[in-house]
């Protein structure tokens, strides 16, 4: 009784309330990544590691904790959210078409010349992002930004998500930000980490070791959750949970697999730039049709 | 009758002598008080950039972000997306110099209205030495797509451009001195963005000047003018968009131009004017400004005498390029 409704979440949609139980969204994130590879392929280009890892938290994002309407993306009400490393974007682009933000044909045009699409994600391009980003290390700084505006406007009802990577933790606008956060201990923000241990060049731990993480949030001032960033029913409770936490800033590190989904991506930092060819999207997507093997695609 | 409404003795003894930054502590002190969307982030300079008057005003919409200039504009980025008017104070030489990338990502392609005040820009910074002198604000800032940069000439000017700012919808820059110059605008004197204002009449050379170098291009006019030599002044306070109405149809009158700032020659003013000249109306012309070097230690006076920033400098630049003039006329 109690665990059936534990796997019962609801969307705070606006104009309409959906229940999805965890195993919906679970599929919703399995379609997400199979959406992922298909843009990256016709696409040529972009960052495949990142967005697979990501899809579950994203998932949760849009169709779970998030305040927001796809059909009215500028509703003052919503929750904002910062993708504070830009390059994952195609996760969110497809995240944000399944929602329903813009139709799911769009997808295709991914780094495309005159796409709203942009190779990294360009606020003025495309309704429903809140911020133009890439460049590393200032998302964070900006979802601070947001937080004091509301503070002043009295308005922490509304919750501002920030989503980093871990390699970007290597800035300085990165720790800067964090002490800020600290400081004025901005409650209604929530960073979610996504902790997957690669960067471009390698692991984190070899190109500028990152641990003790958590030590280090802590000393900033900061509450610290850690979870398995691939588990929906985690995610969705820890940023519950960090709702409940009104006396310091929450951050989630979220354990994530890199290229999560895909079995020849998964740990690989060389995935982490680079899209699939035309034969390694087959078999990616063959991968997910079947959930690994468990069941029969049905393109067989 | 000139419209410009200047002081009548330029070179009074008792002139009234005041930096730029204390005009823009009093312009967004008035700007707070006229829209409570305005809110002031600083980087542990709150005193030097004279923002120190709103923070004592409205304690409540003042950030302190600490030494850290990269998160001094993306915080302010997001409070701009949060609805906030945000102005953003630091010394030049650390905002925009050391956070231009931020900017440009941040507040210029993200197009937030983020107001971005440089203090301490110019060689008159003085005794704290190269490090602090920036010079290559407007280089930088006037290369940046959706940036509109201004450079006030007195601190009469600068409140004005403050309280202007505080109204215009795009990402803007200002640069500010640290040192006191001669306050020779009035409450009177036009001032509009986008617009380049004629302070002096002439028809024999043009010199187009910005920030603190116009008090002194407007000094060698008076010089030139005991040489029978008539020099119309431009003053341009928005460097970018620049006002190329007014500059070319002064040019086209005196085929003869001397460009004036307190920064590098490259990239600056004296870039501006010879990019819009080099297509559209080829003319002799100098530039007065720092010429690729970096500054060191001194009084303002002694670094303007030094690196040849003067009226008499000047004046000897107009000599120069109405020699060439001569000749390409001949």
């Amino acid at each position: 009784m109690q665990a059936s409704a534990r796997n019962l979440c609801y969307n705070h949609k606006q104009d309409m309330r959906q229940i999805f139980s965890i195993e919906e969204l679970e599929l919703k994130a399995n379609d997400i990544r199979q959406d992922i590879i298909k843009m990256l392929v016709a696409a040529g280009s972009g960052h495949s590691a990142g967005p697979l890892g990501l899809a579950d938290i994203f998932t949760a994002l849009y169709f779970n904790i998030l305040k927001h309407d796809p059909k009215k993306p500028d509703w003052d009400e919503r929750d904002r959210f910062v993708l504070s490393n830009g390059h994952c974007c195609p996760v969110q682009y497809v995240t944000m078409a399944h929602a329903g933000y813009f139709d799911k044909s769009e997808l295709k045009t991914l780094r495309k010349f005159g796409s709203r699409l942009q190779g990294h994600p360009e606020r003025l391009r495309l309704p429903g992002l809140e911020t133009t980003s890439g460049p590393l290390g200032c998302g964070l700084s900006q979802a601070a930004g947001m937080a004091l505006a509301q503070r002043i406007d009295k308005a922490q009802h509304r919750w501002v998500y920030c989503v980093t990577s871990d390699g970007e933790h290597d800035e300085g606008n990165f720790w800067e930000a964090a002490m800020l956060v600290g400081k004025y201990k901005l409650a209604n923000l929530t960073v979610i980490v996504d902790r997957n241990n690669i960067q471009i060049d390698g692991p984190t731990e070899v190109v500028m070791p990152l641990e003790d993480l958590r030590a280090k949030w802590e000393a900033f001032g900061w509450h610290v959750l850690e979870i398995d960033g691939n588990d929906i029913e985690a995610i969705i409770d820890a940023c519950n949970m960090a709702k409940a936490i009104v006396e310091k800033p929450v951050v989630i590190i979220a354990h994530t697999i890199p290229g999560k989904g895909v079995d020849f991506m998964e740990y690989d930092f060389y995935w982490h730039g680079v899209p699939p060819n035309a034969d390694q999207a087959k078999e990616a997507l063959k991968e997910l049709r079947t959930l690994g093997g468990k069941i029969r695609s049905e393109h067989e | 009758m000139n419209k410009s409404h200047l002081v009548k003795d330029l070179r009074a003894k008792d002139i009234k002598q005041e930096s730029s930054r204390k005009g823009f502590g009093r312009g967004l002190l008035q700007a707070g008080k006229d829209n409570d969307k305005i809110v002031g982030l600083c980087a542990d300079l709150t005193e030097s950039t004279q923002m120190m008057l709103f923070k004592e005003a409205f304690p409540e919409r003042f950030i302190e972000v600490g030494v850290a200039e990269q998160n001094l504009v993306t915080t302010g980025s997001g409070m701009a997306a949060g609805g906030k008017i945000p102005f953003v104070t630091s010394y030049a030489a650390f905002c925009p110099g050391r956070c231009w990338e931020q900017i440009r990502t941040t507040i210029a392609l993200n197009d937030r209205p983020v107001k971005i005040i440089g203090s301490h820009a110019g060689i008159s910074v003085g005794p704290d030495g190269a490090t602090h002198q920036m010079l290559e604000d407007l280089a930088i800032m006037r290369a940046m797509p959706n940036m509109k940069v201004f450079a006030p000439c007195d601190s009469v000017e600068a409140e004005k451009i403050t309280l202007a700012l505080a109204k215009d919808k795009s990402p803007n820059y200002m640069r500010l001195s640290r040192a006191d110059s001669p306050v020779f605008t009035t409450a009177d004197t036009p001032f509009e963005i986008g617009k380049a204002q004629i302070f002096r009449e002439g028809h024999d050379v043009t010199i187009v000047a910005t920030g603190s170098l116009t008090y002194h291009a407007l000094v060698a006019a008076e010089m030139l003018e005991q040489d029978g030599i008539h020099a119309e002044v431009i003053h341009v306070a928005t460097i970018k968009p620049l006002d190329e109405k007014t500059i070319l149809e002064s040019v086209a009158k005196s085929g003869a131009v001397v460009t004036c700032e307190e920064g590098q020659i490259n990239g600056g003013l004296g870039s501006a004017v010879a990019e819009l000249l080099g297509e559209r109306l080829p003319t002799p012309l100098k530039r007065i400004g720092m010429k690729d070097r970096f500054g060191e230690s001194g009084e303002p006076n002694e670094l303007l005498e030094h690196f040849g920033l003067t009226g008499t400098h000047i004046a000897m630049a107009v000599h120069e390029v109405l020699d060439h003039k001569k000749l390409r006329t001949r």
